[in-house]
Protein backbone atom coordinates (compact mmCIF):
# COMPACT_ATOMS: atom_id res chain seq x y z
CA UNK A 1 0.00 0.00 0.00
CA UNK A 2 2.67 2.29 0.93
CA UNK A 3 4.30 1.67 -1.70
CA UNK A 4 1.89 2.67 -4.54
CA UNK A 5 1.05 5.41 -2.54
CA UNK A 6 4.23 6.32 -2.87
CA UNK A 7 4.09 6.61 -6.86
CA UNK A 8 1.72 8.46 -7.58
CA UNK A 9 2.92 10.94 -4.83
CA UNK A 10 6.21 11.33 -6.37
CA UNK A 11 5.15 11.45 -9.90
CA UNK A 12 3.13 14.62 -8.81
CA UNK A 13 6.02 15.87 -7.00
CA UNK A 14 8.13 15.68 -10.45
CA UNK A 15 5.75 17.36 -12.19
CA UNK A 16 5.09 19.86 -9.81
CA UNK A 17 9.05 20.81 -9.95
CA UNK A 18 8.62 20.58 -13.79
CA UNK A 19 6.01 22.76 -13.80
CA UNK A 20 7.80 25.31 -11.51
CA UNK A 21 10.73 24.40 -13.98
CA UNK A 22 8.39 25.80 -16.83
CA UNK A 23 7.19 28.82 -15.04
CA UNK A 24 10.48 30.13 -14.03
CA UNK A 25 12.20 29.15 -17.24
CA UNK A 26 12.49 32.27 -18.77
CA UNK A 27 13.80 32.74 -22.73
CA UNK A 28 16.88 34.39 -23.05
CA UNK A 29 15.06 37.01 -25.61
CA UNK A 30 12.55 37.93 -23.47
CA UNK A 31 9.81 39.95 -25.11
CA UNK A 32 8.93 43.45 -24.42
CA UNK A 33 5.68 44.48 -22.47
CA UNK A 34 5.42 47.59 -24.62
CA UNK A 35 2.84 47.32 -27.59
CA UNK A 36 3.93 47.02 -31.28
CA UNK A 37 5.14 49.81 -33.29
CA UNK A 38 2.38 52.11 -35.48
CA UNK A 39 2.59 50.61 -38.22
CA UNK A 40 3.98 47.10 -37.31
CA UNK A 41 0.83 45.12 -37.98
CA UNK A 42 -1.20 47.72 -39.91
CA UNK A 43 -0.99 48.45 -43.06
CA UNK A 44 -0.46 51.35 -45.43
CA UNK A 45 -3.54 53.07 -46.96
CA UNK A 46 -2.35 53.33 -50.21
CA UNK A 47 -2.26 49.37 -51.99
CA UNK A 48 0.50 50.11 -53.93
CA UNK A 49 2.62 51.52 -51.67
CA UNK A 50 1.40 47.99 -49.01
CA UNK A 51 2.33 45.72 -51.89
CA UNK A 52 5.76 47.19 -52.37
CA UNK A 53 6.03 47.00 -48.48
CA UNK A 54 5.12 43.45 -48.07
CA UNK A 55 7.29 42.26 -51.08
CA UNK A 56 10.17 43.84 -48.99
CA UNK A 57 9.31 42.42 -45.69
CA UNK A 58 9.38 38.70 -47.16
CA UNK A 59 12.70 39.10 -48.15
CA UNK A 60 13.87 40.87 -45.25
CA UNK A 61 15.14 37.93 -42.53
CA UNK A 62 14.26 38.19 -39.12
CA UNK A 63 17.35 38.54 -36.61
CA UNK A 64 15.92 37.50 -33.68
CA UNK A 65 14.45 34.02 -35.39
CA UNK A 66 16.43 33.70 -38.00
CA UNK A 67 14.35 31.05 -40.31
CA UNK A 68 12.03 33.76 -40.46
CA UNK A 69 10.84 36.81 -42.91
CA UNK A 70 9.79 39.60 -40.50
CA UNK A 71 6.84 39.66 -42.45
CA UNK A 72 5.99 36.12 -41.05
CA UNK A 73 7.98 36.79 -37.26
CA UNK A 74 5.95 37.78 -34.24
CA UNK A 75 9.05 39.01 -32.70
CA UNK A 76 9.26 42.68 -31.12
CA UNK A 77 12.05 43.57 -33.26
CA UNK A 78 10.77 42.20 -36.78
CA UNK A 79 7.79 44.10 -35.60
CA UNK A 80 9.85 47.10 -35.11
CA UNK A 81 11.50 46.55 -38.72
CA UNK A 82 8.22 46.31 -40.32
CA UNK A 83 6.84 49.59 -38.52
CA UNK A 84 10.58 50.82 -40.49
CA UNK A 85 9.85 49.30 -43.91
CA UNK A 86 6.37 50.82 -44.29
CA UNK A 87 7.21 54.41 -42.75
CA UNK A 88 10.36 54.74 -45.19
CA UNK A 89 8.32 53.01 -47.92
CA UNK A 90 5.56 55.66 -47.21
CA UNK A 91 8.26 58.32 -47.01
CA UNK A 92 8.96 57.51 -51.02
CA UNK A 93 11.47 55.85 -50.35
CA UNK A 94 12.96 53.08 -52.90
CA UNK A 95 12.74 48.97 -51.55
CA UNK A 96 15.88 48.67 -53.05
CA UNK A 97 17.78 51.50 -50.84
CA UNK A 98 16.30 50.12 -47.67
CA UNK A 99 17.36 47.06 -48.78
CA UNK A 100 20.72 48.55 -49.18
CA UNK A 101 20.48 50.18 -45.44
CA UNK A 102 19.89 47.24 -43.76
CA UNK A 103 22.65 45.14 -45.76
CA UNK A 104 25.04 47.72 -44.52
CA UNK A 105 23.86 47.59 -40.55
CA UNK A 106 23.13 43.88 -40.23
CA UNK A 107 25.32 41.98 -43.65
CA UNK A 108 23.95 40.52 -46.71
CA UNK A 109 22.53 37.60 -44.38
CA UNK A 110 19.79 39.99 -43.71
CA UNK A 111 18.52 39.43 -47.10
CA UNK A 112 16.86 36.74 -48.64
CA UNK A 113 17.29 37.77 -51.78
CA UNK A 114 21.37 37.26 -52.36
CA UNK A 115 22.92 38.88 -55.05
CA UNK A 116 25.33 36.78 -57.16
CA UNK A 117 28.96 37.36 -55.62
CA UNK A 118 32.04 35.33 -55.34
CA UNK A 119 30.02 33.99 -51.69
CA UNK A 120 27.04 33.29 -53.65
CA UNK A 121 28.54 31.90 -57.28
CA UNK A 122 28.09 28.64 -56.28
CA UNK A 123 24.54 28.74 -55.64
CA UNK A 124 24.13 29.57 -58.54
CA UNK A 125 26.50 28.02 -61.20
CA UNK A 126 26.32 23.98 -59.45
CA UNK A 127 22.43 23.73 -60.90
CA UNK A 128 23.90 24.42 -64.11
CA UNK A 129 27.52 22.52 -63.73
CA UNK A 130 25.12 19.67 -62.40
CA UNK A 131 22.22 19.68 -65.13
CA UNK A 132 25.93 19.75 -67.92
CA UNK A 133 27.12 16.58 -66.06
CA UNK A 134 24.14 14.93 -66.27
CA UNK A 135 23.24 15.44 -70.22
CA UNK A 136 27.25 14.20 -70.49
CA UNK A 137 26.57 11.07 -68.44
CA UNK A 138 23.06 10.63 -70.33
CA UNK A 139 24.84 10.82 -73.43
CA UNK A 140 26.98 8.43 -73.39
CA UNK A 141 24.78 6.00 -71.96
CA UNK A 142 22.55 6.22 -74.64
CA UNK A 143 25.60 6.08 -77.24
CA UNK A 144 26.75 2.65 -75.58
CA UNK A 145 22.78 1.08 -76.39
CA UNK A 146 22.70 2.52 -79.81
CA UNK A 147 25.85 -0.08 -80.27
CA UNK A 148 24.43 -2.90 -78.81
CA UNK B 1 40.19 5.86 -67.42
CA UNK B 2 37.00 3.79 -66.98
CA UNK B 3 38.42 2.17 -63.58
CA UNK B 4 38.88 5.81 -62.01
CA UNK B 5 35.67 6.88 -62.89
CA UNK B 6 34.00 3.58 -61.08
CA UNK B 7 35.76 5.31 -57.87
CA UNK B 8 33.33 8.85 -58.66
CA UNK B 9 30.69 8.46 -56.54
CA UNK B 10 32.68 7.17 -53.96
CA UNK B 11 34.86 9.70 -53.88
CA UNK B 12 31.59 12.35 -53.91
CA UNK B 13 30.63 11.01 -51.09
CA UNK B 14 33.62 10.68 -48.92
CA UNK B 15 33.77 14.55 -49.82
CA UNK B 16 30.19 14.89 -48.92
CA UNK B 17 30.66 12.96 -45.71
CA UNK B 18 33.54 15.55 -44.69
CA UNK B 19 31.87 18.52 -45.13
CA UNK B 20 29.04 17.22 -43.05
CA UNK B 21 31.14 15.77 -40.17
CA UNK B 22 33.45 19.09 -40.37
CA UNK B 23 29.72 20.79 -40.34
CA UNK B 24 28.76 18.65 -37.22
CA UNK B 25 32.32 19.51 -35.65
CA UNK B 26 32.29 23.00 -35.95
CA UNK B 27 28.82 24.41 -35.13
CA UNK B 28 27.91 28.30 -37.09
CA UNK B 29 28.09 31.12 -35.59
CA UNK B 30 24.72 32.34 -34.62
CA UNK B 31 25.59 35.70 -33.78
CA UNK B 32 24.75 38.43 -35.91
CA UNK B 33 27.99 40.60 -35.95
CA UNK B 34 26.82 44.38 -36.51
CA UNK B 35 28.71 45.74 -39.79
CA UNK B 36 29.12 49.02 -38.65
CA UNK B 37 32.08 47.83 -36.14
CA UNK B 38 34.87 49.73 -37.81
CA UNK B 39 32.62 53.10 -38.76
CA UNK B 40 31.33 56.07 -37.59
CA UNK B 41 28.34 55.87 -35.45
CA UNK B 42 25.01 56.72 -37.20
CA UNK B 43 23.69 60.21 -35.91
CA UNK B 44 21.14 60.20 -33.32
CA UNK B 45 19.12 61.68 -30.24
CA UNK B 46 16.83 59.79 -27.97
CA UNK B 47 14.91 61.57 -25.53
CA UNK B 48 15.33 60.36 -21.82
CA UNK B 49 13.18 58.21 -20.37
CA UNK B 50 13.71 58.69 -16.88
CA UNK B 51 13.81 62.49 -15.12
CA UNK B 52 16.81 61.89 -13.66
CA UNK B 53 18.88 61.35 -15.95
CA UNK B 54 19.16 63.15 -19.44
CA UNK B 55 18.73 61.99 -22.88
CA UNK B 56 20.99 60.56 -25.91
CA UNK B 57 22.86 62.27 -28.51
CA UNK B 58 25.34 60.87 -30.58
CA UNK B 59 27.34 63.83 -30.97
CA UNK B 60 28.06 63.08 -27.45
CA UNK B 61 30.95 59.75 -28.84
CA UNK B 62 32.95 62.68 -31.00
CA UNK B 63 34.04 64.42 -27.75
CA UNK B 64 37.58 62.83 -27.59
CA UNK B 65 36.99 60.40 -24.95
CA UNK B 66 36.19 56.69 -25.77
CA UNK B 67 32.76 55.90 -24.41
CA UNK B 68 30.84 52.35 -23.69
CA UNK B 69 27.38 52.17 -25.72
CA UNK B 70 25.37 49.99 -23.67
CA UNK B 71 21.76 48.54 -25.52
CA UNK B 72 19.58 46.86 -22.54
CA UNK B 73 16.10 47.03 -21.53
CA UNK B 74 14.48 46.03 -18.19
CA UNK B 75 12.64 43.07 -19.16
CA UNK B 76 15.77 41.80 -20.44
CA UNK B 77 17.40 38.85 -17.91
CA UNK B 78 20.60 38.50 -19.43
CA UNK B 79 20.73 42.33 -18.59
CA UNK B 80 20.26 41.78 -14.93
CA UNK B 81 23.47 39.01 -14.86
CA UNK B 82 25.45 41.92 -17.20
CA UNK B 83 25.08 44.99 -14.37
CA UNK B 84 27.06 43.90 -11.89
CA UNK B 85 29.61 44.02 -14.65
CA UNK B 86 28.61 47.38 -15.65
CA UNK B 87 29.02 48.66 -12.25
CA UNK B 88 32.48 47.61 -12.34
CA UNK B 89 33.59 49.18 -15.06
CA UNK B 90 32.08 51.87 -14.08
CA UNK B 91 33.96 51.86 -11.05
CA UNK B 92 37.33 51.67 -12.71
CA UNK B 93 36.11 55.23 -14.34
CA UNK B 94 34.83 53.99 -17.74
CA UNK B 95 32.07 56.51 -18.99
CA UNK B 96 28.86 54.23 -19.98
CA UNK B 97 25.91 55.54 -21.67
CA UNK B 98 22.62 53.49 -22.42
CA UNK B 99 19.89 53.14 -25.31
CA UNK B 100 16.63 51.64 -23.65
CA UNK B 101 14.82 49.38 -26.02
CA UNK B 102 10.96 49.48 -26.20
CA UNK B 103 10.70 50.23 -22.26
CA UNK B 104 8.72 52.56 -19.53
CA UNK B 105 10.47 54.57 -17.36
CA UNK B 106 8.92 53.32 -14.58
CA UNK B 107 10.23 50.04 -15.82
CA UNK B 108 13.70 51.26 -16.10
CA UNK B 109 14.06 52.92 -12.45
CA UNK B 110 13.09 49.64 -10.88
CA UNK B 111 15.46 48.03 -12.86
CA UNK B 112 18.51 50.78 -11.96
CA UNK B 113 17.65 50.49 -8.02
CA UNK B 114 16.77 46.57 -8.36
CA UNK B 115 20.72 45.73 -10.14
CA UNK B 116 22.66 49.34 -9.51
CA UNK B 117 22.99 52.11 -12.05
CA UNK B 118 26.18 52.62 -14.02
CA UNK B 119 24.65 54.58 -16.27
CA UNK B 120 25.98 58.60 -17.28
CA UNK B 121 22.36 59.14 -19.85
CA UNK B 122 19.67 56.85 -20.92
CA UNK B 123 17.77 57.79 -24.57
CA UNK B 124 14.69 56.25 -24.96
CA UNK B 125 14.33 53.88 -27.96
CA UNK B 126 10.33 52.78 -28.19
CA UNK B 127 10.60 51.24 -31.14
CA UNK B 128 14.21 49.89 -31.78
CA UNK B 129 15.32 52.29 -34.47
CA UNK B 130 18.21 53.51 -33.36
CA UNK B 131 18.98 49.25 -32.36
CA UNK B 132 18.58 48.72 -36.13
CA UNK B 133 21.10 51.71 -37.18
CA UNK B 134 23.84 50.01 -34.87
CA UNK B 135 23.03 46.77 -36.63
CA UNK B 136 22.07 45.52 -33.20
CA UNK B 137 20.05 42.01 -32.78
CA UNK B 138 18.90 42.02 -29.37
CA UNK B 139 19.79 42.86 -25.67
CA UNK B 140 22.68 43.31 -24.03
CA UNK B 141 24.90 44.51 -26.53
CA UNK B 142 27.20 46.47 -25.66
CA UNK B 143 29.93 49.12 -28.40
CA UNK B 144 32.96 50.47 -27.32
CA UNK B 145 33.12 54.09 -29.28
CA UNK B 146 36.50 55.62 -29.63
CA UNK B 147 36.58 59.93 -28.83
CA UNK B 148 36.10 60.18 -32.34
CA UNK B 149 32.80 58.21 -32.73
CA UNK B 150 33.96 55.32 -34.30
CA UNK B 151 32.26 52.02 -33.72
CA UNK B 152 35.19 49.82 -32.28
CA UNK B 153 33.87 46.59 -30.61
CA UNK B 154 30.54 45.37 -30.14
CA UNK B 155 29.80 42.84 -27.46
CA UNK B 156 27.07 40.37 -28.09
CA UNK B 157 25.21 39.52 -25.25
CA UNK B 158 25.79 39.94 -21.63
CA UNK B 159 29.69 41.09 -20.69
CA UNK B 160 31.15 38.63 -18.68
CA UNK B 161 33.78 38.68 -16.23
CA UNK B 162 35.90 37.50 -19.14
CA UNK B 163 34.81 40.05 -21.36
CA UNK B 164 36.09 42.61 -19.34
CA UNK B 165 39.83 42.44 -20.25
CA UNK B 166 38.65 42.91 -24.12
CA UNK B 167 36.45 45.50 -23.57
CA UNK B 168 39.16 47.82 -21.57
CA UNK B 169 41.65 47.00 -24.70
CA UNK B 170 39.24 48.56 -27.25
CA UNK B 171 38.64 51.44 -24.83
CA UNK B 172 42.41 52.26 -24.89
CA UNK B 173 42.90 51.47 -29.18
CA UNK B 174 44.58 48.11 -28.13
CA UNK B 175 42.09 46.71 -30.90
Amino acid sequence: MRTRGHGPRNKSGVTAVAVLGLILATPLYADSGLPPAALANTQLRDPVLESKAQALMETLRCVVCQGQSIADSDADLAGDMRAMVRQRIAAGESPASIRRWMIERYGEYVSYDPPLSAVTAPLWIAPILLLAIGGWLARGSFKRRRRS
Amino acid sequence: MKRGLLWLPFMAFALLFGVVAYGLRSPADRQIHSKMVGKDLPAFSLPAIIKTKPGLDSALFKQGKPRLLNVFASWCIPCIAEAPQLMRLKAMGVPIDAIAIRDTGPAIQGFLSRNGDPYERIGDDKISQVQMSLGSSGVPETFVIDGQGKIVLQQIGEIREEDIPAVLAALQGKK
